[in-house]
Formats: structure tokens, C-alpha cells, sequence
């Protein structure tokens, strides 16, 4: 249940990320070192374009990947079709898309 | 249809559906304790306490490899529909980059 265009969307928002989770992973590793504290994160993102240029688009691209791969699930496993299925991926990726921007916010702003 | 569970690519399959269902369940998760930056930051500390408990620091290792593992097996999607190599000749080049990014990991975050 996967026309072209989520096909795309899937596979587009995946090679972006790739870069990003390495990153992300990287950024992880050293940022444990010692402790997690919420100042030590907010020092590093706020106030940052790159930061937040970085998780924004990392948001937008997971809140799209996320849906779509929840969607073929759906439809594959728990039989949703049609216009149920679209509602319950759109709901799935806005509420992420929502969730995301909030956070990305939230740290870097 | 028969589902063929004993070959090997059954469980490169189930291994990344599983992994991108376990992500995708921990986003909003994710995303709510980093948003208490923005509304309580001494509430957002209080849940970072946390990350010093054993039970906490191994569910973060098994979210890092599934995520490591939704990553390089999506690669490897990748370079199955959109490239034109042998599978072999695909199978190298994903261990060599994994490897590379390994070694390479390693010296990077001895370095800083």
C-alpha cells in the first residue's frame, strides 16, 4: 500500500538522515562523558542556528520517514486501508512533526 | 504465502521493522523530556539523573544500536533497489563502510 510518491518520500527522508544519525550517535558518545546535565545540553544547543538547523531538518525528516514506515506496517499487519490508513499516518507523522519542533524549540531557542 | 523465516534475509527484514517500530515508539518520549527544557529545565535535570542508573545506561545502549542497526540496514536497502552491483559487491561495501566508520569512530572520539 505504498504508492510512488510515499515510496520517494520514504527513501529520500532516509538518505538525509543517514548523515544526521551519524552525527547523532557521535554527538551522543562524547556528550555522556561525565554525566548528562540540562545545562551542559542547553550550553551546547542554544542559541545555535547550526543546532537547530540540524535537529529541524533531522525532525522533519524522521516525522515523514516515521509515518510512512508505520503506515506499510499497518496496512500490512494490522489490515488498515483506505482513508483510515492516510488519516492514521497523517495523525502519526503531525503529531511527531509537532512533538519534534517543541523539543527542537525548546533547546535551542 | 509461505514466509520464509529460516533465511537469513528474513531476519534482516524483521530486524528492521522491529528496530524502526522500537525508534518510533521512543520519539515521543524522546521528544517530551527535551521539551521540559523549555517549561521546567530542573525537571528536565531531576529526569537526566536518571541516565547514572545501570538499568537506564543499558536501555540506552539497546536504543543506539537499534538505531545503529535501522541505519546500516537501511543502507543496505538502499544500495540493493538503487544500485547496480552484485549482491556480493554490496554486502563488501556496507561492511567496509561500517568498518571504515568504526575505525575511524574510534580515533574521533579519543580525539576530542
Amino acid at each position: 500500500m505504498l504508492d510512488f510518491r510515499l515510496y520517494m518520500a520514504q527513501r529520500l527522508s532516509a538518505l538525509v538522515m543517514a548523515p544526521f544519525v551519524i552525527v547523532h550517535i557521535g554527538v551522543m558518545i562524547y556528550a555522556i562523558q561525565g554525566g548528562l546535565t540540562a545545562a551542559e545540553i542547553l550550553g551546547r544547543t542554544q542559541g545555535s542556528l547550526f543546532w537547530f538547523l540540524f535537529y529541524g531538518m533531522f525532525v522533519v525528516a524522521v516525522s515523514i520517514h516515521a509515518a510512512i514506515g508505520l503506515r506499510v506496517i499497518l496496512f500490512e499487519w494490522a489490515g488498515l486501508k483506505g482513508t483510515v490508513l492516510s488519516v492514521v499516518a497523517w495523525a502519526i507523522g503531525l503529531i511527531l512533526f509537532a512533538m519534534g519542533a517543541n523539543a527542537v524549540w525548546a533547546v535551542t531557542a | 504465502m509461505k514466509v520464509a523465516r529460516a533465511h537469513p534475509l528474513w531476519l534482516a527484514y524483521i530486524l528492521h521493522r522491529a528496530s524502526g517500530i522500537a525508534l518510533a515508539l521512543f520519539l515521543p518520549l524522546h521528544f517530551w523530556v527535551l521539551s521540559l527544557a523549555l517549561i521546567d529545565a530542573a525537571r528536565l535535570d531531576s529526569f537526566l539523573t536518571l541516565t547514572e542508573l545501570p538499568m537506564v545506561k543499558l536501555a540506552e545502549f539497546g536504543l543506539v544500536f537499534l538505531l545503529a542497526v535501522h541505519m546500516f540496514g537501511g543502507l543496505r536497502l538502499l544500495a540493493m533497489e538503487w544500485l547496480p552491483w552484485t549482491a556480493p559487491q554490496k554486502t563488501w561495501a556496507v561492511a567496509a563502510v561500517a568498518g571504515s566508520l568504526f575505525i575511524s569512530g574510534t580515533f574521533f572520539l579519543q580525539a576530542i
